[in-house]
């Protein structure tokens, strides 16, 4: 990386730390969204941008992980820090079945994103009938005014904020290492050319095999945070094919398969939606922000087809390395 | 087991095969533009939607049978298909998948919510008059509007199957996709060859979606739901295969109704996806596919 780089992504990871001391309420919100995008986009990307396994279900390991963990608070007492490993590993089990079946079947493509779809919606029909998550009627954790609690991550926005705000750091860390790994160099050989990688003596279905469980553990902990942080759970939003399909637009949007991507793409969509929430409240016409939301990804997909962050990076001056 | 039991349970086969014809017909057009272009629709139950709505406006505003505005639906979908291909989704057809899922993920996104603005959230369905009739073979009653969409739905299958193997455009378009680089030596013309396969599979949709308006009313949150059924059912039957997306039509449409009699009717798309996942791991390519399709 440039010293230029360097320089602005400590300057960037500055402005995040000290930003709830000078930020308001909705500003807050607004941020805590885009590390949330950052985050999960990031976990998928593991997934799709390293290892070029096309997953539209990861709202199968991001529900579990929340149902999980909020079923334990809830139903035990048991607190995130600890339910948390439970959750991971359900979701971890999860991603381990879905990609066990999919690639020892040697699904690819369209195939098995559609495997990915058939176990999330499987998933989200079975929770809505199953009382002990609270059926259709959704999950609920108990609402504490006025605690910061870290133990059980009871609190307000910007205890939240730092939590979501640890994790985006951590997971870019964690990419950053894993690309460089050898992992890492596997994974890129298997999205370019997996026959080849094959013969050339690369363990193919065991690498899947982690990016699929690696990309479900970390997404089950956004669905933990997600949890605790909206306080409520229901299957039709937990599981929906929306809230999968949320969760590529970052990377897609920001240039897959590379570090900064989600990120970006986070800003840009998060940014997007806000305005169109802002512009479509003058007119009372419904649908009116999902039409120009898109709009944007039309446009944005015909004209910068890999992402806004390689033309950004290119325009910023920084040292693409990146694959 | 009882009389009863079993007369409902033919009862509810039956409505399932009138019903999985209409599916089978909608599956159709997804199946065609994947086989030919290898192009997944993800917009495909959002054109549905649009379908229904068309003929729902036809029959609210002008008081025409969702019979006979059919056939204009359908040209109309044909023109709209082409031109989409020809402008958006021709410059993706060699792109990365994840890319034509986006392009098509906004398509869908600005269908469904054009319908949301114009139409609003309520569920808007038809009233004919032969609702209320019903047609009887023995012990076994069938609804008339539902015996009616299934046989317009052979109907145009039947048309389809003749396009597809009698006529020259129908022969050139299935040279162009097992072919394309033949096709392209012999001076086909693939892109018009793409663009009007994506307007008949368009057509296909529309015409489904015009009959399935007799059966069920619409709202535009349907759309999302179409499309899952439409993947389901082309992949039971054999993504690009024609008999195998009215087969697997079919075959969703039973497996639904039979669910509904047996399960709680909100468990029963669960069988859906629990058959799809089944058939995805021990025959990928589909009950009718071919092995070298996928």
């Amino acid at each position: 990386m440039k010293t230029r780089a360097l320089v602005t992504l400590a300057a960037l990871l500055v402005f995040l730390v000290a930003a709830p001391a000078f930020l308001g309420g909705y500003a807050l919100s607004v941020l805590i969204l885009v590390l949330y995008f950052a985050y999960v986009g990031q976990a998928w990307n593991i997934m799709m941008g390293f290892a070029g396994q096309l997953s539209l279900g990861h709202a199968l390991y991001a529900g579990l992980g929340g149902y999980v963990a909020a079923g334990l608070y809830t139903h035990y007492g048991i607190g995130p820090w600890a339910g948390v490993f439970v959750a991971v590993a359900a979701a971890v089990v999860a991603g381990g079945v879905v990609g066990a079946l999919g690639f020892r079947f040697s699904l690819a493509g369209v195939y098995f994103a559609l495997l990915t779809i058939a176990f999330a919606e499987f998933t989200r029909i079975g929770f809505d009938n199953w009382a002990w998550a609270g059926g259709s009627g959704g999950m609920f954790l108990k609402v504490e005014r006025g605690v910061s609690d870290l133990v059980n991550l009871r609190g307000g926005p910007t205890m939240f904020y730092y939590v979501i705000l640890a994790m985006a750091v951590g997971i870019f860390v964690l990419c950053r290492l894993l690309l460089e790994s050898r992992l890492g160099r596997y994974w890129l050989a298997i999205r370019e050319d997996a026959e080849a990688a094959q013969a050339v003596g690369v363990p193919v279905f065991w690498c899947k095999m982690l990016a699929v469980t690696i990309s479900a553990a970390l997404t089950a902990l956004a669905g933990v945070w997600n949890a605790f942080y909206y306080n409520n759970l229901f299957p039709e939003t937990a599981f929906a094919m929306g809230r999968s399909i949320e969760m590529t637009l970052s990377p897609i949007i920001g240039g897959l398969g590379t570090l900064f991507g989600p990120l970006v793409g986070a800003v840009v969509l998060t940014g997007l939606g806000e305005l169109f929430t802002d512009i479509s409240d003058q007119f009372h016409i419904p649908g009116l922000k999902q039409i120009f939301y898109g709009l944007a990804l039309l446009v944005i997909i015909m004209y910068r087809p890999a992402g806004v962050w390689p033309w950004l990076a290119a325009r910023l001056g920084f040292t693409e390395r990146d694959k | 087991m009882s009389q009863d039991f079993l007369l409902s349970l033919a009862q509810a086969i039956t409505k399932g095969l009138l019903t999985g014809m209409v599916y089978g017909l909608m599956a159709l057009g997804l199946s065609v533009i994947f086989g030919v272009m290898r192009v997944v629709n993800f917009a495909h139950g959002e054109m549905m939607v649009v379908g229904m709505y068309l003929s729902w406006a036809a029959f609210e505003y002008a008081g025409i049978n969702p019979l006979f505005s059919l056939p204009v639906i359908a040209v109309i979908f044909f023109g709209v298909g082409y031109v989409l291909q020809r402008g958006l989704i021709q410059p993706f057809i060699n792109r990365p998948e994840h890319q034509q899922f986006l392009l098509l993920l906004a398509v869908a996104t600005l269908v469904v919510n054009a319908c949301l603005a114009i139409v609003g959230p309520d569920s808007r369905g038809i009233q004919l008059d032969s609702q209320f009739d019903s047609y009887e073979l023995g012990p076994l009653v069938f609804d008339a509007v539902r015996v009616h969409a299934a046989i317009a739905a052979v109907v145009i299958a039947g048309l389809l199957w003749f396009f597809f193997t009698r006529t020259r455009i129908g022969k050139a378009i299935r040279a162009a996709a097992d072919n394309h680089m033949g096709a392209l030596v012999v001076g086909l013309d693939v892109r018009k060859l793409y663009a009007i396969t994506f307007g008949v599979g368009a057509a296909c949709v529309g015409a489904a979606g015009a009959l399935m308006i007799t059966i069920v009313p619409v709202t535009p949150f349907l759309a999302a739901e179409y499309t899952l059924l439409a993947f389901v059912i082309v992949i039971v039957g054999g993504l690009g295969s024609m008999t195998g997306a009215l087969l697997g039509g079919l075959l969703i449409g039973v497996s639904e109704a039979v669910a509904g009699l047996l399960l709680e009717p909100s468990l029963k798309s669960m069988f859906s996806f629990g058959l799809l996942i089944v058939v995805l791991l021990l025959r990928p390519q589909g009950l009718m596919g071919r092995k070298d399709s996928r």
